[in-house]
């Protein structure tokens, strides 16, 4: 009786990896998904703290995609290992803080480890030749292979023919011939595989599927590496990088203010971690102040957080400061006018 | 049989998902499972996350900002 082969499939909730799978799926390999949680995902949630983004579907797309597929999800948190890839590429960033091919080689690396452990035969994934400029070259797919380890373990079934041949194709686990030569950025050879099989409800995000693509992200995140004198970060920190907007003032810190109820109610949940400040006079945000902040400078936050306030327009504002394991004074604050609040203070 | 509880409040998805997973590693079939969680996607995550993985989910409810997901712990796959 032939041995039924077993792959695990790098599930990133795109269409790519969604239909990789699918193809080694028909040629009747049992394949589980993988899914590393780095803490910089784009994933529905992040977005769902904002009201204004309630009308998208909460969901997941990982998980949505291996149920779509019929297979098992494993959701592996690789939160403090990944540090290493954001803090110290080998290869480099690509145009903002992402360390494309690093996380690629990790994450095959991970995937390798998973197998091994589990008893899984090879890895799958989404990738096509050309499609990113950092982590998807002719010349970068084989260090990641090479580099975590997975070498001809490693199978990519949307561009296989423009590769050599892998373990899995040489063996006869699975026929080549049925796979696929899909190359360069165009996403046609993608949507028209994704309509054969009857997909039409699949994500595509314009800035792929992490934050540390997006430049503005990048940007705070460079900011609080500044701020704090070392290149270090923990969970929280990059959580709160996506919630509220951020302003800088002063050097010695930040001022997150929420901007919709939907990150209020995230920022809530830090006010016993951080000095925080919420208008009493008038609806308004809750703000966190990331740093040391003086009284003066908590001042100068109360006036900020005004400024995003129903008081906006007011004479004065009453706002109560509440600093970490003490009770909440209030301090009366005229408001920013709406262009007196410096650019660069915007992080 | 037992009954346990997993606290998951201000984590966001895939958080709750990921914790659940891991509890649950160390439960046996019929076991059953709270998860106290803040982030409304957990409850599209954790239930999907259930099936893909033959778990059931025996009840769902919100108590004050509390989602409260109550999961029955299925076979162990062969």
């Amino acid at each position: 009786m032939t041995q039924q082969r077993k792959a695990v499939a790098l599930i990133s909730g795109g269409l790519d990896s969604m239909l990789a799978t699918k193809v080694v799926l028909d040629l009747g390999i049992h394949v589980e998904g993988i899914n590393f949680y780095t803490g910089f995902c784009v994933e529905g949630h992040t977005h769902a703290i904002r009201n204004k983004h309630q009308a998208r579907p909460k969901r997941n797309n990982a998980l949505w995609v291996a149920e779509q597929l019929g297979i098992k999800l494993h959701i592996i948190e690789v939160i403090e290992e990944y540090k290493n890839v954001v803090l110290n590429p080998k290869h480099g960033y690509g145009q903002h803080m992402n360390p494309c091919l690093d996380c690629k080689g990790f994450m095959v690396r991970k995937a390798h480890e998973w197998i091994t452990e589990n008893g899984f035969d090879f890895i799958v994934t989404g990738e096509v030749m050309g499609q990113r400029p950092m982590s998807q070259r002719r010349d970068t797919m084989p260090v990641v292979a090479r580099e975590s380890g997975a070498n001809d373990l490693l199978l990519r079934p949307l561009c296989a023919k423009h590769l050599a041949p892998t373990r899995p194709e040489r063996e006869g686990w699975i026929d080549r011939e049925k796979l696929l030569d899909f190359h360069g950025r165009s996403r046609k050879p993608q949507i028209a595989l994704a309509a054969k099989y009857g997909l039409n409800d699949y994500a595509q995000p314009a800035g792929g599927c992490c934050f540390l693509t997006n430049e503005q992200y990048s940007h705070k995140l460079t900011d609080l590496f500044a701020a704090r004198g070392k290149r270090d970060y923990e969970l929280d920190d990059i959580m709160l990088l996506k919630v509220g907007r951020h302003l800088r003032p002063r050097p010695n810190f930040k001022v997150i203010v929420g901007r919709e109820e939907g990150e209020n109610n995230y920022l809530e949940g830090y006010r016993h971690q951080f000095t925080h400040l919420r208008t009493v006079s008038h609806s308004g945000p809750l703000a966190l102040v990331d740093g040391d902040a003086s009284d003066a400078d908590l001042e100068l936050a109360a006036q900020i957080v005004a400024r995003y306030s129903q008081g906006r327009e007011a004479n004065q504002v009453s706002v109560s400061i509440t600093r970490v394991g003490e009770t909440a004074r209030i301090v009366e604050v005229v408001p920013f006018a709406q262009d007196a609040v410096p650019q660069e203070w915007h992080v | 049989m037992s009954h346990h509880e997993l606290n998951a409040r201000r984590l966001l998805c895939p958080m709750p998902v990921i914790r659940a997973q891991k509890f649950i590693e160390s439960l046996s079939a019929g076991d059953t499972l709270d998860v106290v969680c803040t982030d409304p996607g957990a409850k599209n995550d954790i239930p999907a996350w259930c099936r893909i993985h033959g778990h059931r989910i025996l009840e769902m409810k919100t108590v004050e900002r509390d989602i409260i997901i109550t999961i029955e712990v299925g076979p162990r796959a062969p």
